[in-house]
């Protein structure tokens, strides 16, 4: 595969495509969206496993720092490993430094740092918008305006995942979508995502049930027309060119977050699972994760390539296509 | 001469015949074509732009004195089909462009054809109008009505020749019906219904009824978060009245039967190539979403269009196509640029020829391929004003990979990614075919001996 872009430049790539093509004529193209939604999922899995290796990589140097696959992924910390403290970003990012979300505090940080790869104006023009964010309309403030990590609220995540403070509810946020079939407009409030990204997370005061998680409910539903006494399950897609918008997606950071700490929980020590992992992105890394392994759940056997985490990365692409 | 029978693709010597359209170098976004077809007898061409209209070609009747002038398209009627419209309760405006055009059979002095935008289809009625009558009672020949009371002498109103008059009427026009956009429809073979396909559904219709349709696909999943694919193109069997295809945005394609359940959702078969890893890139799913399947004239194949291959695949081997052809395989290594600049997004279609032996697709650089089944041998040919004199041979074009580059080469990074053939004809039985470049639509014939 010889691609002359990085990961993180297809993902704003991505995002501009997508975001320009609510304001397209004729529509929102549900298609090409979907399909853009593919290369955004992509590109996030093997800019992840880059990151996945470097932190290996960085074990390595400080095996007795055990610390670092075993830290709490929820923010933030007290104290941070000293290792991560001073993780630079890939050498090449001197750019990226300075628009990602740069300051470090942990391993949540870490993980944050793909979502926020957006060019700085596209992360803040959503939080302008009346209806800001491609996939919500938000319910809540986002978080701390003033943090350079706020990049994006609404971009690829729930506004209101406020997620730095640790103290705010993790995933309170509302959803109003428009479903172009029945004409219901439908408002969910934390609708999917407590199932998708904070099933694993102890920071969310909801138990972690595992990988099979209940069904959200739906919220409040809002009819559209007064007289209409039609409700729609679910969350369908939302009306382009504003108003409401996507359906509850995991959002990003929560996802990784999960996903490492479930990783970190189950595995500790397991130096023979990360050998694993390393195995696989080591060979040259044909392992952008292919559907058939995905579904399989086979040979890879790393957490970070369990079906729930990738049921949720989908969840998260697909997520894009659903206004 | 018929193509196919006895004669191998290599010996087809292609002539340029003619090229419709204007000549400017902007082109107005409204006359970019967007739709060609022939109808079942070849007489008539279709196109559809991307302003809403429609152009009707006829084929000239052959004349003695200009032998060589074999059959040249004039235009028949030119109408417009659809017109923009603005839906307020969704703040979308929906487009005008003819998505596609299909003709149905003949069965009596008048053509009717189907066109469709993103979401409404019509059927059109083309009826030529050659006398008129003369000598009413009631009325003078200006229409103006007459005092029946000053009425002395009744007369017999008679037919008077008159100029040919062509034209087009809108007899039904199915609305409402889709809520995703349309991209394709297909007349049925029993000539009494036919399909319209959107993103996620497809419909049933009668073509005496309008106010409804029967939902006979529908792969909307409950939660829209879990979409995972579309439905990219839908075909009726050219025999079987029960039988169609349709092909999705993963690269598989389900053959289903109306028989066995109102709702199709079950296919009776599911064609799909497995993924080869070693070609595994960021694009992998975009450049296997399927945007065009057809069935042979024979009902025995179906051939679909991917973004670098065309793949023929046999109705009764669902596991991989009995043929892989490689369109313009030296693309693969300009996924990223392509993605940039939204070009893998391009939807080129395919077409078979009258006896399924050659099928055609177009490329960039307004190049177009033909490749024959039989022999396994492909030609790139291209359709430019260059080449544009009359009865000139087209000459094979080629691109260079790699190395030292040939005088009459091109190389990968001199093509022109704005010059796209999407859509392309071929007559029914004869080699014949209608290539659209963009604002132009071109005609090339075989070489009259």
């Amino acid at each position: 595969m010889e691609c002359t872009l990085d990961a993180q430049s297809l993902i704003s790539i991505s995002l501009r495509k997508i975001h320009s093509s609510r304001t397209q004529r004729g529509g929102i193209k549900l298609h090409k969206n979907l399909l853009v939604s593919y290369v955004l999922r992509n590109a996030r899995q093997l800019y992840l496993s880059e990151r996945y290796a470097e932190l290996y990589r960085r074990q390595q140097h400080y095996p007795d720092g055990a610390p670092l696959l075993a830290m709490p992924a929820c923010p933030p910390p007290a104290a941070a490993p000293p290792e991560l403290a001073v993780l630079p970003l890939p050498a090449d990012t001197q750019d990226r430094e300075a628009r990602s979300c740069a300051v470090v505090r942990g391993g949540a940080e870490l993980l944050e740092v793909p979502v926020c790869a957006a060019p700085p104006e596209l992360q803040r023009a959503p939080c302008r918008d009346s209806s800001p964010g491609f996939y919500r309309a938000t319910g809540s403030a986002g978080p701390g305006g003033g943090s350079s990590n706020s990049a994006a609220p609404g971009l690829l995540y729930a506004a209101g995942c406020d997620f730095g403070s640790g103290g705010a509810p993790h995933c309170s946020s509302r959803t109003t979508v428009l479903d172009l079939d029945t004409h219901v407009v439908t408002t969910v409030e934390n609708g999917y995502l407590h199932q998708d990204c904070c099933s694993q997370c102890p920071c969310c005061c909801q138990p972690a049930p595992g990988l099979a998680s209940p069904p959200p409910t739906p919220g409040t539903k809002r009819k559209y027309y007064p007289g209409q006494e039609e409700e729609e399950e679910g969350v369908e897609e939302g009306e382009p060119g504003g108003g409401g918008v996507a359906g509850g997606p995991p959002f990003a950071p929560c996802t990784k977050r999960a996903r490492f700490e479930e990783y970190s929980a189950e595995h500790p020590q397991d130096s023979s699972n990360i050998s694993n992992l390393i195995s696989i992105f080591g060979s040259g890394f044909t392992g952008l994760v292919s559907r058939q392994q995905a579904d399989s759940e086979q040979p890879l056997n790393g957490q970070l390539c369990s079906k729930q985490a990738l049921a949720s990365l989908g969840a998260w692409t697909r997520a894009i296509v659903a206004f | 001469s018929l193509a196919g029978f006895g004669e191998l693709m290599q010996d087809v010597l292609w002539c340029f015949s003619q090229v419709k359209g204007t000549v400017d170098t902007g082109v107005t976004e409204a006359d970019i074509i967007s739709t060609v077809e022939f109808n079942h007898t070849g007489e008539l061409l279709a196109t559809g732009d991307k302003g809403g209209r429609v152009v009707i070609f006829q084929r000239e009747q052959e004349s003695k004195n200009q032998p060589h002038r074999r059959g040249e398209y004039n235009v028949y009627s030119t109408f417009q089909s659809h017109e923009p419209e603005f839906d307020y309760l969704k703040s979308l405006e929906i487009e005008e462009k003819i998505n596609k055009i299909r003709w149905l059979p003949q069965q009596n002095a008048a053509y009717f054809l189907l066109s469709t935008n993103d979401k409404t289809v019509k059927l059109w009625k083309v009826s030529e109008r050659d006398k008129r009558p003369e000598g009413y009672n009631l009325k003078d020949e200006d229409g103006r009505l007459r005092d029946p009371s000053m009425i002395t002498v009744l007369r017999v109103p008679v037919l008077r020749p008159m100029d040919l008059m062509v034209e087009a009427t809108p007899r039904r026009v199915f609305a409402n019906a889709h809520t995703y956009h349309i991209n394709s429809i297909s007349v049925n073979s029993d000539y009494e219904t036919y399909m319209s396909a959107d993103d996620l559904r497809i419909n049933l219709w009668n073509f005496e009824i309008t106010n409804q349709s029967f939902n006979i696909v529908d792969i909307k999943p409950a939660n829209m978060e879990e979409l995972t694919e579309v439905i990219t193109a839908a075909e009726f069997h050219p025999h079987h009245c029960n039988t169609f295809v349709y092909s999705s945005s993963k690269g598989t394609i389900r053959l289903c039967d109306m028989r066995t359940a109102a709702l199709c959702d079950r296919h009776a078969k599911f064609f799909e190539e497995p993924e080869d890893p070693s070609n595994r890139s960021f694009f992998s799913e975009i450049i296997s979403s399927i945007s065009d399947v057809k069935f042979s004239h024979s009902g025995r194949y179906i051939m679909t269009r991917d973004y670098l291959t065309v793949k023929v695949w046999d109705l009764n081997m669902e596991n991989r196509p009995i043929e892989t052809y490689q369109v313009h395989d030296y693309l693969r290594s300009k996924l990223c640029s392509l993605y940039e600049n939204d070009c893998i997004f391009d939807k080129f279609e395919c077409v078979w020829n009258g006896s399924d032996s050659v099928i055609m697709t177009g490329s960039y650089n307004n190049f177009f391929r033909m490749f024959d089944r039989n022999t396994k041998r492909d030609v790139t040919l291209e359709a430019s004003r260059e080449n544009s004199k009359p009865r000139a041979i087209l000459k094979p074009r080629k691109v260079c990979v790699g190395g030292k580059r040939r005088k009459d080469e091109i190389s990968v990074d001199s093509l022109d990614f704005s010059k796209k053939i999407l859509h392309t004809a071929w007559h029914p039985s004869e080699n014949i075919i209608a290539v659209a470049a963009t604002n132009n639509l071109y005609i090339f014939q075989d070489k009259v001996n």
